[in-house]
């Protein structure tokens, strides 16, 4: 804060002003997270995602790539050309891949196969810079929007579903690097936080159905929608470990771990976060 | 459930090669343990070779906690308590006590060891508003541990009390195995100076935390 050019009596104010803010403040965490959650709502009315959906919709009709193919053929599970509600039955198991796939992956998988890019095309930008937009936030939000007041209902039954729950499971409380972090040090209990930022229990159904639900999400501290992949390749980050492959396999067990319980849960993607 | 858990148990701590008579016991639990590691090992693929190799190698404490939820029976709770506590390192001085307000510095930083953390020579940070309330002044904190607000003045800060903070934070599994709380000494995150300053934030009468 620039304090120089301020007159004695602006800093007092000031200085007095913090001191109460602080004093009541710690007496109030609870005012604090109401106040949240009405800053929440009222930015909800407005999610500035909603412009990452339109965006993205425009890319999916659009011709684009080697073969001048729009993505309305791609197959997100539900057939070739259906949108609404796929993204309510993901992650699953695709027999054309022969894999368990997630929303993005399955993007990237279509990119390659309708559209002609190359695998490394379709993956080259999924978290954007500042100058640098990705058209995976925004195909992911347009997707994922076309499932809204949807409930989740990724299926569990093939045999790769379950082998990717049972993996995700290990994965989940797998303890390793230099601060011995699992995603279950941060996500085992509920009502926890990381400093001010609630933290899910992501096998209880009641927290991971509000939270798993609402990603893809706008952030506002980035600027930008984030993914669901991005979600944890940044928890991964925080727990001190290397660089989590994007849609690698253990980022889609992981996910495939949470829906479970997220099951039933309504879709309200893309979300709005810190 | 329970038997078969310990009886995997004495399998894990015998040796590394008990694993592999491990799956034979269980199949279906054991079987996706392997198979996660090896999804693990095929899902991070970039970056610097130590990082990798870190994290792919679990120590037998992680092996130990992962495998049991954070919850080891009794028998394997004590056996990692004492081996860890047989790996602390008290600072070479004697000085357990330093300065609150380098502890507090330290308490608020959350930099070092993630992959976009490059310059080896700035310290880390110990990030323990993360999980803990320490000073009043600082709102944000987390609450994966206890507050720890007022630690001293409840306990003073006597030599043992010191002896007790910093032994807890060079690592809190030579008292609870399978805390949630990294092993900040043991693992080579803070120094054994970094940790006196944090003994000093918690116990320090002038420290805010006690005043």
């Amino acid at each position: 804060m620039r304090t120089s050019g301020m007159t004695p009596r602006r800093k007092a104010l000031i200085a007095g002003a913090l001191a109460a803010s602080l004093s009541v403040a710690a007496a109030a965490q609870d005012d604090t997270q109401k106040e949240i959650e009405r800053y929440r709502q009222l930015l909800a009315e407005g999610n500035p995602a909603d412009l990452w959906e339109a965006r993205g919709e425009v890319l999916w009709k659009a011709r684009r790539g080697p073969k001048n193919a729009s993505l309305e053929r791609c197959d997100l599970g539900l057939g070739p050309g259906v949108v609404k509600g796929a993204f309510a039955q993901m992650p699953r198991y695709f027999a054309d891949t022969d894999r368990v796939q997630d929303l993005e992956s399955r993007i990237v998988t279509c990119m390659v196969s309708v559209q002609g890019f190359s695998p490394e095309e379709a993956m080259k930008n999924p978290f954007s810079a500042p100058e640098r937009p990705s058209d995976m936030e925004a195909l992911a939000s347009y997707v994922a929007g076309a499932s809204r007041g949807m409930k989740l209902a990724a299926p569990l039954s093939h045999p790769k579903e379950i082998e990717a729950f049972r993996i995700g499971e290990q994965l989940f409380h797998r303890r390793a690097g230099p601060y011995d972090f699992a995603c279950v040090s941060c996500h085992g209990e509920n009502g926890k936080r990381i400093r001010r930022q609630d933290l899910p229990k992501l096998d209880d159904p009641k927290d991971a159905q509000k939270i798993f639900t609402t990603w893809p999400a706008y952030r506002v501290s980035q600027g930008t929608v984030r993914t669901m992949q991005h979600r944890l390749y940044d928890c991964y980050w925080q727990m001190r470990h290397p660089q989590l492959d994007y849609v690698s396999e253990a980022s889609i067990d992981l996910m495939v771990y949470m829906a479970k319980y997220a099951n039933g849960g309504t879709i309200n993607a893309p979300g709005l976060k810190r | 459930m329970k038997a078969s858990v310990r009886m995997r148990a004495v399998l894990v701590s015998t040796a590394s090669a008990g694993l592999i008579a491990a799956c034979a016991a269980q199949p279906s639990d054991d079987d996706a343990r392997s198979r996660a590691e090896q999804i693990f090992r095929e899902s991070f693929t970039h970056g610097n070779q130590a990082m990798l190799a870190r994290v792919e190698r679990q120590d037998e404490v992680q092996a130990l906690c992962s495998l049991y939820r954070n919850e080891p029976p009794r028998e394997i709770a004590a056996k990692i308590e004492r081996t860890q506590a047989a790996t602390i390192r008290f600072p070479a001085q004697g000085k357990l006590m330093g300065d609150w307000r380098r502890g507090e510095q330290i308490a608020q930083s959350g930099y070092g060891m993630r992959f976009t953390d490059p310059d080896t020579k700035r310290p880390n940070g110990g990030n323990c508003y993360n999980c803990h309330r320490i000073a009043p002044q600082e709102i944000s904190f987390g609450t994966i541990g206890p507050s720890l607000y007022g630690f001293g003045k409840l306990r003073g800060s006597g030599e043992a009390v010191q002896r007790y903070v910093y032994a807890k934070i060079y690592d809190p599994q030579a008292s609870v195995a399978c805390s949630n709380m990294p092993r900040f000494g043991h693992n080579a995150v803070l120094t054994e100076e970094q940790i006196s300053h944090l003994v000093a934030l918690l116990l320090d009468p002038d420290s805010p935390v006690n005043r």
